[in-house]
């Protein structure tokens, strides 16, 4: 049913650190072959080898410039130049107009613990929800013919025939920098809420009211003292407070 | 976005269709309303042309619309969701249109049950109306298109039911020879349909034109206020967002493309409506041509569109 269930007390998704992420791609290659064989398989790939690879990927990692700042709504210091990488997957929210814009009910939002799946014999392909997703989390598979998107590695973080470590989506135990956190972001009192309360972290696009469940922590504040104030210098040369054997060696070697 | 030609097929056949089953209601409801019964065998037939005309326009658009799923074979599947989802409620009203419409050719053939006719032609008007609104509503009701979400889009699609619909009953009227009463109120009719769509599609271009798209680079990465530009892609080739939201042909061509629409499927009706009524003896010709050309306007506008509007996902890209 695309009905929405009423809110659910567990809320799982993922929190991702952007001060920490350095854009290695690492989540979405272990997202792509975990997936391959999972819950949403097969991720499909078209002409892999060919002259214009094309495939579903349900995590993309993004690189972008930032521009210095005088100071600004999300910082009120001075902030330097700077590369952000960003990984951008499905952001499971709390009213997905995905899930209810789906005509056959294949679209749904689990009540038990809040992730959007994609029932896939049931999706009959119009596409309507990825177009109804501004965060570009849906993707559809030409050669199956319905859509695909995250799952939240559903068959891994219940999968009782994993260790108990290894009970988290595939991106987050890839990440060598732990710029990744899952956990129940519903219970106020769990890591990765309290992590987001201390971190300040951030809702994208929150002006459109879907509530995503994923968080995303801000970059630090870079340190702003003179030292990265002023720009290199110019290198000067004042020969006069040379010693003598210098200041010779100098007046030989610019001729 | 990117436009797909069976949708585009699909809104602009299934518009007229519409149309003309709102046109032939009004021309059932009419009689009886003031308390005729039709007058001859002619006006009955003439009824059942138009119904069975709709039938086919609406029938042929939807089955068009299926081409652009990828599993078509599970289409019945999308009858189930009406209480969420626009896309839903299209298929349930125009399935129930089909049946009202059908019923009425059945009774009018066999000649059977008179009074039910009117009260089956409200409903068939009820039910046209719901079909086009929810057509309109499933592109009005996505937050992430601004320039769908402009208020204009549903009355858009309204005035195009209406004017594609009277073009193509007048294409089929016009074969008979009218009094000069009649066409007098049919060039007026063409006119006055004819300038309310163009000046609100103008209306409409003129503001997505001045739009924004109501957030920023860096809103969309969780840093607003930050001047944020793309430096890497996450992809070499492009990938399904890119093709599908990410089209950019039509933003180059659009004024082009705007007057040839514009022209088509305004300026052609006024044109068709003047030289009938100068040549009444080639009024149906004339209205045919007028017709055929309208609805290849409106194809054109719908091309228009789907690939001008700007999905907030190329902020990423």
């Amino acid at each position: 049913m695309t009905d929405l269930p009423p809110p659910s007390k567990k809320k799982l998704g993922l929190v991702i650190d952007l001060d920490t992420c350095v854009g290695c791609h690492a989540c979405a290659v272990s997202c792509k072959e975990w997936n391959a064989g999972g819950f949403a398989a097969p991720l499909t790939d078209e002409q892999p080898y060919g002259k214009d690879p094309s495939g579903v990927w349900f995590n993309r990692v993004h690189s972008f410039e930032v521009a210095a700042t005088e100071g600004c709504a999300s910082s009120a210091t001075p902030q330097p130049a700077m590369t952000l990488h960003f990984p951008r997957s499905c952001l499971h929210c709390e009213t997905p107009a995905c899930v209810t814009v789906c005509p056959t009910g294949a679209s749904y939002k689990r009540a038990e613990d809040g992730i959007v799946l994609v029932d896939e014999d049931k999706c009959i392909g119009c596409k309507l929800c990825s177009w109804a997703c501004p965060y570009g989390a849906r993707e559809y598979s030409e050669v199956e013919g319905v859509m695909k998107k995250c799952t939240l590695c559903v068959d891994r973080i219940y999968n009782e025939n994993l260790a108990e470590s290894e009970r988290q989506p595939a991106c987050v135990q890839a990440c060598p920098t732990r710029a990744r956190h899952f956990g129940d972001l519903g219970d106020p009192e769990s890591k990765v809420s309290k992590l987001v309360a201390e971190r300040g972290g951030v809702d994208l696009l929150p002006q459109l009211g879907y509530q995503p469940v994923n968080k995303y922590l801000p970059p630090r504040p870079r340190r702003t003292g003179e030292a990265t104030a002023t720009a290199p210098q110019d290198e000067t040369l004042d020969t006069a407070a040379l010693p003598p054997m210098l200041r010779w060696l100098d007046r030989i070697l610019s001729r | 976005m990117h436009p797909a030609f069976s949708v585009l097929l699909f809104t602009t056949l299934s518009g007229a269709g519409y149309g003309l089953l709102l046109w032939a209601g009004g021309l059932i409801l009419l009689p009886a309303l003031q308390g005729r019964t039709p007058a001859n065998g002619a006006t009955v037939l003439l009824w059942c042309v138009l119904l069975l005309l709709g039938l086919v326009l609406t029938t042929v658009g939807l089955l068009s619309s299926m081409f652009h799923l990828g599993k078509p074979m599970r289409a019945w599947r999308a009858f189930s969701q009406w209480r969420t989802s626009w896309l839903s409620r299209e298929g349930v009203f125009a399935v129930l249109t089909g049946l009202v419409v059908v019923a009425m050719l059945v009774l009018l053939v066999t000649g059977s049950l008179w009074p039910v006719i009117p009260v089956l032609a409200a409903l068939m008007l009820l039910l046209s109306l719901c079909t086009i609104a929810s057509t309109a509503m499933i592109y009005a009701s996505l937050k992430p298109i601004p320039a769908w979400r402009h208020p204009l889009v549903v009355p858009g699609y309204f005035v195009f039911a209406m004017l594609t619909g009277w073009l193509v009953l007048m294409a089929l009227v016009n074969w008979s020879a009218l009094s000069d009463q009649a066409l007098g109120v049919i060039v007026l009719v063409t006119f006055a349909l004819a300038i309310v769509t163009a000046l609100l599609k103008l209306v409409y271009w003129h503001r997505i034109d001045r739009q924004s798209l109501g957030a920023t680079r860096g809103d969309a990465v969780g840093l607003p206020g930050r001047d944020v530009e793309v430096f890497e892609r996450p992809n070499t080739q492009a990938n399904y967002i890119n093709r599908e939201m990410g089209h950019v042909l039509a933003r180059k061509h659009a004024r082009p493309l705007r007057a040839i629409s514009l022209l088509l499927f305004a300026v052609v009706p006024m044109v068709a409506a003047w030289l009938a009524w100068a040549n009444p003896q080639m009024a149906g010709p004339v209205f045919t041509l007028g017709a055929l050309l309208a609805l290849s306007g409106t194809l054109v506008e719908r091309w228009l569109f789907f690939a001008q509007a700007r999905h907030l996902v190329t902020l990423y890209y």
